[in-house]
């Protein structure tokens, strides 16, 4: 990266192409993903029967859907050149303040959720306001946000409910109406989706368009690509870095609140390496590890075909103990079609 | 601005209470805890230490500290607790006990290869040492002086036989840690005993929708499977929600109890729990130390003191429910 300022037409070229269909779809960060989850739906729906049912879609589907609401704003923040280690226990600690602090003051719950969510994008804020304000890699204050949370989640909750585990808030008033908003299933057809799959596929939508149709979208791809020289045409760099955690906070807590309603009682320990799977899931969809490059829908699509290769090895009933080994081996595959695709769509272009 | 946020919080908090459930029911059903908090004996303050492998916030070495902790107020014990799951630091904490001269030890064997050295010293530095949970099998070996616990395979077999009995045919055992002996041997235990077909299926326990999905697509591809078997009290509520979304009529049933499992049990939602009674091994372990710095006494003969496993069915759940609530079953 050159200090030196740029064009402005060279920050904006790191957007899309524009242009015709097939030189658009090669611009694209997601092609490569697209292609790759294809291929991991064709080979699952070959081996493994119960693979083709819609009740099977459906649980494929729940199963992406809480990787990938929190993929969308991580991948916006790795499009950003950041990273944020926090976010797996940030879904936890959001859950565990709504329910705890409903519990404890006998409040509504939805109160609790109201006070989770100033809390949670306290905490996003936080990492944030410090990356900027210090310059240091968002690797190491994310990773002390992570420990600290991961302490607090404990601490706080063994310290309040005496347990490890919240109390059930289930016979609370206000828990049927927030269970509807963040933990119900809509009957769709004679299939049940999972109310997570719209709140994913509503965040995906809403990145998208603030990636490529606002100006903050623009901010977004320069200060990944290059902080400088967005900093010497005018970006608000600091402004964009704190609003992509707090972007990654707000989802934590739409994250948190379905943990909580859907499974009533959180424990304090959850949480811990999911936030690999996020950042897993917005590689896998082309999202670049050095910043500047990258899609939510990208990012989408890297979470659906995690879902797909996570549940579809227990559909093909292959053997448990090699789990992890063929988890491990497909999502690779995935990944090396995924850049050979997108290999061969550069050079064509 | 933040004054007014907190004010705003606060103001919608009391106007937004809630008149069922909270912590103001749990008040209003508040019972005295069972040790008045006083000691019972007038033997000196000695200093007891237990080292476990347990994670972070496991509901399960909760209710054995407290176990644990209610021994010591009576037996006028200063009671340490630390825990690591890595063997490696597991054998580091009970070493910085030992350099600490601790009264006696209490730890598990989980990894025992890693705790074998540890436990010896602990012997040549003349502290008494007392295995809990795990590691029935080598603790007199390495020197300790009783072992509390269940043994992991008899318990698995007594949940092959109650399958048997309730007439079940394909079974799926849920493993939420993988590489966990333990969990192995519960699993093994109920397929030996067990006349149906029992299969194995790994889940990532720190991600309860994961759970939530694995099984569901487990059941969906096998539509065979009559019986969910999970291995920690936690993910019981799970599993039936899995069963449900699977449009699944298989059973769940569970190892360990927690308030949630007390009350499925109770409205039918699951069939059997096998309990282990961890509120035992941390009593009994901090009882048995006292026993024998006081009056030189072993239990068990060299045979480990077995807690469990006891089956819990809706019979007795509604006796125990009170007990999860308050952590102490």
């Amino acid at each position: 990266m050159s200090a030196e300022a740029p064009p402005v037409e060279e920050l904006a070229s790191r957007q899309p192409v524009r242009g015709s269909l097939p030189r658009r779809l090669a611009g694209r960060p997601e092609l490569g993903a697209v292609v790759g989850a294809v291929a991991v739906f064709v080979f699952f729906s070959i081996v493994a029967d119960a693979f083709l049912q819609w009740s099977s879609f459906s649980t494929v589907l729940y199963a992406s859907s809480t990787i990938g609401i929190m993929a969308v704003p991580v991948a916006l923040l790795m499009i950003g050149g950041e990273f944020d280690l926090s976010t797996g226990v940030l879904v936890t600690s959001s859950a565990l303040i709504s329910s705890m602090f409903s519990y404890q003051m006998t409040a509504n719950v939805w109160v609790g959720a109201g006070v989770s969510l100033l809390a949670t994008l306290a905490i996003g804020f936080f990492n944030g306001y410090l990356l900027v304000r210090t310059n240091l890699p968002s690797f190491i204050i994310t990773l002390g946000t992570f420990l600290i949370l991961q302490g607090c989640n404990l601490g706080f909750t063994k310290l309040i409910s005496d347990t490890v585990s919240t109390k059930t808030i289930a016979d609370m008033e206000g828990f049927p109406s927030a269970h509807k908003v963040f933990a119900s299933h809509l009957t769709i057809g004679d299939v049940e989706v999972q109310i997570t799959v719209l709140w994913w596929f509503a965040l995906v939508a809403l990145a998208t368009w603030i990636l490529l149709r606002t100006r903050a979208g623009n901010w977004i791809f320069a200060v990944g690509g290059a902080k400088e020289a967005a900093r010497a045409v005018g970006v608000p760099v600091e402004r964009t870095k704190i609003g992509l955690y707090l972007g990654v906070a707000l989802a934590a807590w739409i994250s948190g609140q379905h943990l909580l309603f859907n499974y009533d009682v959180v424990q304090s320990g959850e949480g811990v390496g999911n936030e690999l799977l996020y950042i897993i899931a917005a590689v896998i969809g082309g999202c670049l590890l050095t910043g500047g490059y990258g899609s939510a829908v990208g990012a989408a699509v890297g979470a659906f075909i995690f879902g797909m290769t996570n549940k579809g090895i227990v559909y093909a009933q292959w053997g448990a103990d090699w789990f992890k080994f063929f988890l491990g081996a497909m999502l690779l595959l995935a990944t090396l079609l995924n850049w050979w695709v997108r290999k061969r769509a550069e050079e064509s272009k | 601005m933040t004054a007014a946020v907190l004010a705003a919080v606060l103001g919608t908090a009391l106007a937004g209470c809630s008149s069922t459930g909270g912590k103001r029911a749990e008040e209003r059903a508040a019972r005295e805890a069972a040790a008045g908090g006083r000691a019972a004996v007038n033997t000196p303050k000695w200093t007891f230490a237990m080292v476990t492998h347990s994670g972070d916030g496991d509901t399960f070495w909760d209710i054995v500290q407290s176990g644990a902790k209610q021994a010591a107020v009576k037996d006028n014990i200063r009671f340490l607790y630390a825990h690591n799951e890595e063997g490696k630091e597991q054998s580091q904490l009970v070493q910085s006990y030992i350099d600490q001269k601790v009264d006696g030890l209490i730890v598990t064997l989980a990894k025992p290869d890693a705790m074998k050295a540890v436990v010896k010293k602990a012997q040549k530095a003349g502290i008494p040492v007392i295995t809990v949970n795990s590691g029935s099998e080598v603790s007199k070996a390495f020197g300790a002086l009783t072992h509390v616990g269940q043994d992991e395979t008899i318990a698995g077999e007594a949940v092959g036989d109650e399958l048997n009995k309730r007439g079940r045919e394909k079974a799926l055992c849920v493993l939420h840690e993988q590489g966990n002996v333990g969990h192995e041997q519960r699993c093994d235990g109920a397929a030996k005993t067990f006349d149906g077909k029992m299969e194995k299926i790994y889940v990532e326990g720190t991600n309860m929708p994961d759970v939530q999905s694995s099984i569901e697509a487990k059941l969906q591809s096998d539509k065979g499977i009559d019986t969910v078997l999970t291995l920690g009290a936690p993910f019981a509520d799970t599993a039936a929600k899995a069963a449900d979304q699977a449009g699944s009529k298989a059973e769940i049933d569970t190892f360990d109890l927690n308030a949630k499992v007390a009350a499925a049990l109770q409205d039918g939602t699951l069939g059997f729990a096998v309990d282990q009674q961890p509120y035992l091994q941390g009593y009994e372990a901090v009882d048995l130390l006292w026993l024998n710095r006081y009056n030189a006494d072993v239990l068990g003969g060299g045979k480990p003191v077995l807690t469990g496993p006891q089956i819990i069915t809706k019979d007795d759940a509604a006796e125990l429910a009170s007990y999860t609530k308050r952590g102490t079953r």
